[in-house]
């Protein structure tokens, strides 16, 4: 789960991180208000979005005076901003975060998430801040700091002091920047951060170290215990249709092809999107129905799958475990019968009680195209969506 | 032979008086007589349920049965604590199938687990078979067949494909483990390629990837520099847009790296076939070995 900057900001706050004194607004009267509240400018206003690279899309601005933070507000608000990371069609602000400026003297790039590798949380610097970090990290990966942190222990003192000393940072500031890290490290455990990512980490003119972006994600998995936490996602930043799907436990991800995907198991249904490229067409969608493919989800999943107007076939692929065949297939007839379902539909069924589940198939009346194997089911809708 | 489980393979089902659990654990009973000696749930120690006896603890279930493998049903909320449980009670092997554990409750985990002897599989993982012998997991038994191809996988049904394409052709499996597609976990692609080299019975291997990471790499390296047998590979999500998680928490690809592309252009220099679609499997195996 992602939540907005402002959000994250005043998380790492109650872990005692520096971050620019702000607040979030939803209209620019209020802008100003809190623009003069919150003491003399400049300050930054600041569109909030669950993407990054708003800077270059005219998302962050730095007003002089508190009139052109209401002005600022009024023209970024409702504005459809499109960055490197929100794809073509943009998303739409509706809240912006005013805060106060700080003088900025250097920026740095900080961030902590699970290493794979070592199986650790790991601290990751470099002092290339502000930049796009998997640049960084492909041109000049020795610029680049990892610190994995033992969970007994946490970041100790003297790793935080390593990477400080590695940044170039005077002491005053390597002092500053093992109460910074460690704050970091603690908000990240303590939260069930899947990355905590800080770009950039600004020193300032007066010699201080201060948060100037912050981005959090947090493990989905691990927020059953963490309600105020859960209670932070903002509907809006995501697709109505994966809500939709999540809520009869469909897992859902909509892409820009036209042939529509139902698939039991995460692997599977990547390994069909993958075969029906291989034979040319292109996939509208992810869509893993489960162990249990029960009649209601299988509806469900065929109404998603329909409400995405650019699908133009639908290819269903079950392996059959201990979920079988024939269940499937009464659930696939029912549901297409509900639905009416009025594009191709290739359907390959494997596995436990194959035979009678294709003998329900083919007596059901509903016009389904059945399929002996991954490779004849791609390649018989791909030639249907094709014509 | 075959690696981690065999017909001597004695089981006990943590988590047993779920739903979910009891019916995986009868699954596998019913399966060559795998010994499913008994269950865990704290509170039930005593009863027995379906003639599986149960007990509070791993510890007290161990002493009764002499059980040298777990096999974990129990809720994320309670997994790492369950895992933790029975590498404390010094098993073999422990097969995490429950899905959605926290990860840096895994970060726990694998610090607690350092300098003990358990291996562990999973979490959010099919589990293990050796085919003919012992079923330990939410597998479908009937489309395995014993014989001398080991499979190594991080999803499920992808499995169960590859498994259905070699028996289909007659040619039977070792050992098929089912790794699980979480970021942190117990096994790795090479730590299982490293049983299949030592196990004389494994003659070739089918390793099934997916995007994200680059534990594949490591196991091509592997396979590259010390292993004698064939493998063939696939990898899942040259369709998946970056940026994207695609059900498994495994599978996230961003900024270019752990792409379908370059993981399978490094599996072929490293010389492992791989298979373009996921429907050939089996005859990019054959291509370079018969059995």
């Amino acid at each position: 789960m992602n939540i907005h900057e402002y959000q994250a900001k005043a998380i790492l706050r109650n872990f005692g991180v520096p971050v620019p004194e702000g607040h979030v607004v939803y209209n620019s009267n209020s802008a100003r208000d809190w623009a003069r509240r919150l003491g003399d400018g400049p300050w930054a206003v600041k569109a909030q979005i669950h993407a990054g690279g708003r800077g270059k899309g005219g998302g962050v601005k730095i007003a002089k005076t508190a009139d052109e933070v209401k002005k600022f507000t009024r023209e970024m608000m409702g504005m459809c901003l499109v960055t490197h990371q929100t794809g073509p069609e943009g998303k739409i602000v509706k809240r912006i975060l005013i805060e106060s400026g700080c003088n900025i003297a250097d920026e740095f790039y900080v961030s902590f998430l699970v290493d794979r590798a070592t199986s650790k949380v790991t601290l990751m610097a470099s002092a290339e801040g502000g930049m796009d970090i998997e640049e960084v990290a492909a041109k000049t990966p020795e610029k680049l700091f990892f610190e994995p942190i033992d969970p007994l222990t946490g970041l100790t003192a003297f790793q935080a002091r390593k990477v400080a000393f590695k940044l170039g940072f005077a002491l005053p500031q390597v002092k500053q920047a093992v109460l910074v890290l460690k704050g970091l490290y603690n908000a990240f455990v303590e939260s069930d951060c899947s990355l905590l990512e800080i770009n950039p980490l600004v020193l300032t003119k007066e010699g201080n170290l201060i948060c100037l972006d912050a981005k959090l994600n947090f493990d989905d998995n691990a927020l059953f215990r963490h309600l105020r936490i859960r209670d932070l996602r903002d509907y809006d930043e995501e697709d109505h249709m994966e809500i939709e799907a999540s809520q009869y436990d469909l897992s859902y991800i909509a892409l820009d092809g036209n042939i529509g995907c139902m698939v039991n198991g995460a692997g599977l249904a990547m390994a069909t999107m993958d075969i029906i490229q291989h034979y040319g067409g292109s996939p509208a969608n992810f869509l893993d129905v489960g162990g249990g493919a029960t009649i209601e989800r299988v509806t469900e999943a065929f109404k998603i799958i329909l409400s995405d107007k650019k699908v133009e076939g639908i290819l269903v692929n079950i392996f059959g475990g201990i979920m079988k065949c024939d269940v499937i297939a009464t659930g696939v007839v029912e549901a297409a019968k509900q639905v009416g379902v009025k594009v191709p539909l290739v359907v390959r069924l494997e596995g436990t009680n194959v035979a009678l589940g294709k003998k329900i198939l083919a007596e059901s009346g509903v016009d389904i195209v059945s399929a002996d194997g991954m490779a004849d089911a791609a390649e018989k809708i791909v030639k249907a969506v094709k014509g | 032979m075959s690696i981690l489980i065999d017909k001597n393979s004695k089981i006990i089902t943590q988590g047993i008086t779920g739903a979910t659990g009891l019916f995986h654990a009868q699954g596998c009973r019913d399966y060559c007589d795998t010994q499913m000696v008994g269950g865990v749930t704290p509170g039930k120690g005593g009863t027995a349920i379906d003639g599986f006896p149960i007990f509070d603890t791993v510890e007290d279930a161990v002493k009764a049965t002499g059980a040298n493998v777990s096999v974990i049903y129990v809720p994320p909320i309670g997994s790492a604590d369950a895992i933790m449980e029975a590498v404390d009670a010094e098993l073999d092997l422990v097969i995490c199938i429950t899905e959605g554990v926290p990860v840096l409750d895994m970060v726990k985990v694998k610090h607690f687990m350092q300098g003990k002897k358990t291996r562990l599989i999973g979490p959010n993982c099919p589990g293990v078979i050796t085919p003919g012998q012992c079923k330990i997991g939410i597998m479908p038994g009937y489309i395995h067949k014993p014989g001398p191809v080991g499979v190594v996988s991080r999803s499920g049904t992808l499995t169960y494909e590859a498994v259905w394409q070699l028996s289909s052709r007659d040619i039977g499996q070792t050992t098929c483990v089912g790794i699980g597609g979480d970021p942190v976990n117990g096994t790795s692609h090479l730590d299982t390629l490293q049983m299949f080299e030592a196990d004389p019975e494994t003659k070739a291997v089918i390793m099934i990837g997916e995007i994200g990471g680059d534990a594949e790499e490591k196991a091509a390296e592997f396979v590259r520099d010390h292993m004698t047998k064939p493998v063939a590979a696939f990898i899942a999500g040259a369709t998946a847009p970056a940026g994207k998680r695609m059900g498994h928490a495994g599978a996230i690809i961003s900024g270019g790296k752990g792409d379908a592309a370059s993981k399978k252009a490094f599996l072929r220099e490293c010389g492992i076939s791989v298979a373009d679609s996921p429907a050939e499997m089996a005859q990019a195996l054959l291509k370079i070995w018969q059995p």
